[in-house]
């Protein structure tokens, strides 16, 4: 029996070969993760999804000790810029939460692990950036 | 940022003019931060509206225009409730929510009642009553699902605070540090403890500040890291505060007597901005650019350069968050805040002294109170009563907050005479 499994975000593509969609607007080309009514950037209402490249680099990053309540720590939050110029939050995973071994400017590459199963079976996969 | 173009200084005449339409601090005042028990917000509000009328030598019945900021009771009909407590006139009394803004938010509504001719004098006054809340942002948004099922503008199984990034103040403000060290040269971790460093040392000089603690480089930076590289000592404290400031319009203060008019302190300029569209900011909070806005804006306002600031009172919600706005606020050379904070120059006896009251990471930050409480600082400089802080000879000086999502305030004081 296969287990069922669900993007922990919508616009994160899992499978296979994973990847984030984008919303990208197709008068400006501002690109969005979220749900949207129309474009911060220029106003307009037409959008187009775009794979988005899972190379990039850590742009700032932090390494959190003192989470909120039920979040295991430390880890690394980070600012990724993908190959394609779209800025990403994530965490950097498989890499230790140590600012001497995270880097600003660290290639990294996008992944996905599972965060766990519900009550009806299904499990959760979230994705993070590791070490290129 | 350099002087604006149409940045051609205006005379400091020795003997003011007091132009119609410009706008003054009649009277100002701010609590001491810290924890109030025994009081609750309309206390405290009520406490710093009468004493900063008092320093103003008027009262509540000559206000035309009442505006009270608060963030965390901001459905709570803060204004109304200060009325009931120190006079109910009728006037017409805002109530003001905009993030960490929401005191130069209450103060720009009173300024622009004035400005645009409805009042002659208006009182604002910016409160919170925050306990011992713990760590702002995100919390607690990571309660396991029993099902999985997509929801919000993200189509979410579950939180996502702690996997996709943080969304913790002293995180997201520690990613916003980050991103000018990757961007720029000669800034670290031991650059943002500096600032740490410095305002703990100011703060020992400010009796109204919610800590009064001098702490060791050493100390900062060993101190139990909240989201690196902000530890414990470089993030500002949850507190109790309000802070208050009279506003009069320059026709009306010119009938005043001349002693009350030598110590009403000019607002030279008034700015609120908002984010413009930039791709960062879709998953990081961009503070950089509406405070440039803003600080562009309050320049060209006032006349102003960078230069010709003898003080600033900015954003120091972390140590990470002062550094960058150095830069942001042209305080120093474009990608220089590193080499800003080495040189000493925005210490106390520094070239452009930041935060002499402490800041907020140790004066303190309640935040609907702390957009006032700036104000209150830089005009008790300016009229020469801040005591053993004292900035010598300050004649002009630089207001700045800025409240995630974002919104920036920023102001420029200058002294009457």
């Amino acid at each position: 029996m296969t287990v069922k499994q669900v993007p922990l975000v919508d616009y994160l593509h899992i499978g296979n070969r994973p990847y984030l969609n984008a919303k990208a607007c197709t008068s400006c080309g501002a690109r969005f993760f979220d749900r949207r009514i129309a474009c911060g950037n220029c106003g307009a209402q037409e959008f187009e999804n775009v794979r988005v490249r899972n190379q990039g680099v850590v742009t700032s990053f932090t390494i959190v000790h003192r989470a909120a309540p039920g979040i295991p720590a430390p880890y690394v939050s980070a600012i990724i810029e993908t190959d394609d110029g779209t800025s990403v939050r994530s965490n950097v995973v498989n890499c230790e939460p140590d600012p001497e071994r995270v880097k600003l400017g660290m290639k990294v590459k996008l992944t996905t692990y599972s965060i766990g199963t519900d009550d009806k079976g299904t499990e959760a996969i979230a994705f993070g950036y590791e070490p290129a | 940022m350099a002087k604006s173009e149409k940045g051609k200084k205006k005379p400091k005449a020795s003997n003011p003019m007091i132009e119609d339409d410009s706008v003054w601090v009649l009277g100002t005042h701010m609590t001491k931060f810290g924890r109030y028990p025994n009081q609750d917000a309309v206390d405290l509000a009520s406490t710093s509206s009468i004493a900063a009328l008092k320093d103003g030598g008027v009262t509540i019945h000559d206000m035309d225009v009442f505006a009270a900021g608060t963030l965390f009771q901001a459905s709570s009909g803060m204004a109304q409730q200060v009325q009931k407590q120190i006079g109910q006139t009728g006037i017409p009394a805002y109530n003001v929510s905009n993030a960490c803004a929401t005191g130069a938010t209450a103060l720009r509504t009173v300024m622009l009642s004035i400005k645009a001719g409805e009042a002659d004098l208006g009182l604002a006054v910016g409160v919170e009553q925050m306990g011992k809340m713990g760590l702002l942002g995100g919390a607690g948004s990571k309660k396991e699902a029993k099902v999985f099922a997509p929801s919000g503008r993200y189509g979410a199984v579950t939180g996502t605070d702690g996997y996709i990034g943080t969304a913790g103040m002293p995180g997201v403000f520690a990613q916003a540090g980050m991103g000018y060290a990757y961007e720029n040269d000669g800034v670290g971790f031991e650059q943002f403890a500096k600032v740490a460093y410095k305002n703990h040392l100011h703060s020992t000089l400010n009796p109204l500040a919610q800590y009064q603690k001098e702490f060791s480089l050493d100390e900062i930076m060993g101190a139990p890291v909240m989201s690196y590289p902000n530890t414990l000592l470089m993030c500002c404290p949850t507190g109790d505060g309000a802070a208050a400031a009279v506003l009069v319009s320059g026709e009306r203060l010119k009938s005043m007597p001349k002693k009350v008019q030598k110590r009403a302190v000019k607002i030279s300029a008034s700015v609120l901005t908002s984010d413009p569209w930039t791709s960062s900011a879709q998953v990081q909070p961009d503070v950089n650019t509406l405070t440039r806005n803003a600080a562009a804006q309050a320049y060209e306002q006032a006349g102003v350069a960078p230069g010709d600031l003898d003080l600033v009172e900015l954003h120091d919600c972390f140590a990470t968050a002062e550094l960058i706005h150095y830069d942001n606020l042209g305080l120093c050379e474009p990608g220089g805040a590193g080499d800003f904070i080495d040189s000493g120059a925005p210490f106390r006896d520094g070239r452009t002294p930041v935060n002499v009251s402490g800041g907020l990471i140790s004066k303190g930050h309640p935040i609907g109170a702390t957009g006032i409480a700036n104000i209150y600082e830089v005009a008790t400089h300016l009229r020469g009563e801040a005591g053993d802080r004292q900035v010598k000879g300050a004649k002009v000086g630089l207001a700045h907050v800025i409240g995630l999502g974002s919104a920036c305030g920023v102001h420029i004081l200058e002294k009457a005479a």
